[in-house]
């Protein structure tokens, strides 16, 4: 869809560099005159939304590390010192640590975005492939940041975490003992996971390069799931991204940063659990080990298996399905058999859409739950049974609904095209001047 | 403080709360109190954290540290003894003097010949801590550790209404709970190592207030409140600012974006 360059240098200067890095030139092509659809909705603002907060957690995060003591012994303390003593560090500290909760908000609207309307369908397989890998890079950022304030949560959390990969067959223990740096997790794997925490998101950074990269080849997606057309035409599709997209962007990330800020400001420890402001005690274990909300899906998966499988225990079988609830994104391109793209002209796969979105919310709740506990108190119904339907619901939207029904649903008709989409039965749409 | 319950029930609803999970035990939630500092607009009220630094040092302190705490945090701004004459607080006289009302070893300073440093506090000091080491805490309470408080109403849930209901809670033990040595029943703990501390005028405060066991159990909450966030009171005016701040750009840029979409069909 980027076609011909319309950047024009008009000063000595600019001629100059653009002769010699036309980098003045790919800005302009990428975030100025990028043709992008004209019928985008605020689904489509997540994008920007998350860039900022990739920028937001940079930054905070740089002068926190000027703090920060990687130590078993001073490591707390020095997250408390930065609360206390550093010159806005509680604001800079409560930044960082719901910065990363907004993050993971804003990353998962966007994927439910992509999920719904078709984002990751051809030709942008590459993209959704690079933004899973960005969402993996987050994760273990994520991971790595929760250890670092090294509370009981911190500790014990990275404990269950990374015995997980002790469960896998042969080569489990040893990459434990490589990923601890030791025999148990202790100063060695704070020093590791404190230097990989730094690293992990300039290499998102890269990756979001890639992405954007990816997304400016074929351009943006957009509700109606049809491409802009070619030639003439493909004027009356779009819009310039600059300024129809940059403000309508801007005003989306302002009110995404107003709850933001009710949260720093307001509610700075809600999202976060007491237990990690008592200090990492290897002696005593919390009564409930929790991740943060942002994984507990997974951990329901985790714990939805307790019965072997043939050669394989229920551990590893558990570990096996939460890395496949991630790995299966990966082919999701390939496991939808649809040509239509968004689920606007799927009928009865919306609906199932829908189903899948409220059981990743439930898998969420078991996740937080004690899989003993009832769900609502129902006599019988713990919250293990309820999270083994959700994790078989999970698995069978990805491997039964998506390919099935791309083949025995029939999509309601869509429009000509987007301008068609747009205007209706008007005349035709003016090209924005 | 009913916003915060609002979203953090909303929040619970989703599954989205890490929170969620029961204390260990069954015992009782702690009582909801209103506190002067409850609420997007709410902040410290400096007498009773005044006063509830004066139960800390009388009764709290020979048994709980407060490693994290120096004494110019009482005089920096927010603390019970700010004083805007003097906005560096090492330089807040009242500070001086109550650190300079302890004279010992701070932390394990010693003298040119290598000899313990015994000298007056000064406000850059830390607390006092009451033992030396673990091993000699827990050897003073039957094998129990007093923890240090001073992050204390961070690390429970509803922290400030736990302290409070803690102080208050010491009944007769239920039948059928067994207490161990030194042990008491607090139905908002079990059974706990620490003595029930709190009698109607076990002290006598500075400011004449009469120190009931409920004004004493909400003085020591607040001032522990306080210790755990000292900036609460910036850190609300700052959010107020800033949330208008964004208000007013927010509008404005809805309103360029309309401008600027007018007369496009989407």
């Amino acid at each position: 869809m980027s076609g011909p360059s319309t950047y024009e240098p008009k000063t000595g200067f600019t001629k100059w560099l653009d002769s010699r890095l036309p980098i003045v030139r790919l800005g302009w092509d990428s975030f100025v005159d990028f043709p992008t659809p004209r019928n985008l909705n605020y689904w489509w603002t997540f994008g920007g939304i998350l860039a900022v907060f990739l920028m937001i957690q940079i930054i905070t995060g740089i002068v926190l590390a000027m703090h920060y003591v990687p130590h078993e012994a001073y490591a707390f303390d020095s997250v408390e010192r930065i609360r206390r003593d550093v010159n806005f560090g509680w604001m800079i500290q409560s930044m960082h640590a719901n910065g990363a909760a907004f993050f993971f908000v804003a990353v998962y609207l966007h994927m439910f975005r992509g999920l719904y309307y078709g984002s990751y369908k051809a030709p942008r397989e590459v993209l959704w492939i690079l933004g899973v890998v960005i969402y993996l890079l987050m994760m273990a950022t994520a991971f790595m940041g929760y250890v670092l304030p090294w509370g009981q949560m911190s500790y014990w959390g990275a404990i269950v975490i990374t015995n997980l990969i002790g469960a896998l067959p042969f080569v489990g223990d040893a990459i434990r003992e490589w990923l601890w740096g030791g025999f148990s997790v202790g100063q060695a794997t704070l020093n590791r996971f404190f230097s990989l925490h730094y690293l992990l998101p300039f290499v998102i950074a890269g990756v979001v390069g890639l992405h954007i990269w990816a997304l400016h080849v074929p351009g943006n997606g957009n509700p109606v799931g049809l491409e802009v057309r070619g030639g003439k035409d493909g004027k009356k599709d779009t819009l310039p991204f600059h300024p129809y997209y940059t403000v309508k962007d801007g005003f989306a990330i302002l009110v995404y940063l107003m709850v933001f800020a009710v949260f720093v400001f307001f509610l700075p420890t809600v999202l976060g659990h007491a237990d990690n402001f008592i200090e990492a005690n290897p002696l005593s274990t919390p009564a409930h080990i929790v991740p943060e909300w942002y994984f507990l899906p997974f951990y329901a998966i985790l714990r939805a298996i307790t019965f072997d499988i043939g050669p394989i225990d229920a551990k590893l079988g558990g570990v096996l399905l939460m890395f496949g609830a991630i790995a299966i994104l990966f082919v999701l391109p390939w496991l939808d058999t649809s040509k239509v793209r968004s689920m606007r002209y799927r009928p009865l796969t919306r609906w199932f859409f829908i189903f899948f979105v409220l059981t990743c919310f439930g898998l969420g709740w078991c996740g937080a739950k004690n899989p003993d506990d009832y769900v609502l108190g129902i006599e019988g119904f713990k919250f293990l049974y309820f999270g083994q339907f959700l994790t078989l619901y999970y698995f069978a939207y990805f491997l039964v609904v998506l390919p099935v029904m791309g083949i025995v649903e029939k999509p309601k008709e869509r429009p000509a095209s987007i301008e068609a989409a747009v205007l209706g039965n008007k005349a035709s749409a003016q090209p924005a001047e | 403080m009913k916003m915060t319950r609002l979203i953090a029930a909303g929040l619970a609803a989703l599954g989205l709360s890490a929170a969620a999970g029961a204390a260990p035990g069954d015992y009782k939630a702690p009582e909801h109190h209103h506190w002067h500092h409850s609420g997007p607009f709410g902040t410290y009220d400096r007498s009773a954290i005044q006063r509830g630094y004066q139960i800390y040092v009388e009764v709290c302190a020979s048994c709980h540290s407060m490693d994290l705490l120096s004494f110019r945090n009482l005089g920096e701004r927010g603390g019970p003894f700010e004083d805007e004459r003097f906005p560096n607080a090492n330089d807040n006289p009242l500070v001086m003097q109550l650190a300079a009302s302890y004279t010992r070893q701070w932390a394990g300073e010693v003298d040119d010949a290598g000899d313990p440093r015994i000298r007056p506090g000064i406000p850059a000091d830390t607390f006092p801590a009451p033992y030396e080491n673990e091993q000699i805490a827990r050897g003073s309470n039957n094998g129990a550790l007093p923890p240090d408080l001073s992050v204390m109403t961070r690390a429970r849930h509803h922290g400030t209404d736990y302290v409070r209901s803690l102080m208050l809670g010491y009944k007769d033990a239920p039948e059928g709970v067994e207490l161990g040595a030194g042990q008491y029943y607090n139905e908002y703990f079990g059974p706990i190592s620490m003595a029930p501390q709190l009698v109607d005028g076990l002290i006598e405060y500075a400011d004449g207030t009469e120190a009931t066991k409920e004004q004493m159990a909400e003085d020591i909450a607040v001032f522990l409140t306080w210790a755990a966030d000292p900036h609460q009171d910036i850190r609300k005016q700052t959010g107020l600012m800033v949330l208008l701040f964004l208000f007013v750009l927010t509008i404005l840029v809805y309103l360029a974006y309309r401008q600027i979409w007018a007369n496009v069909e989407h």
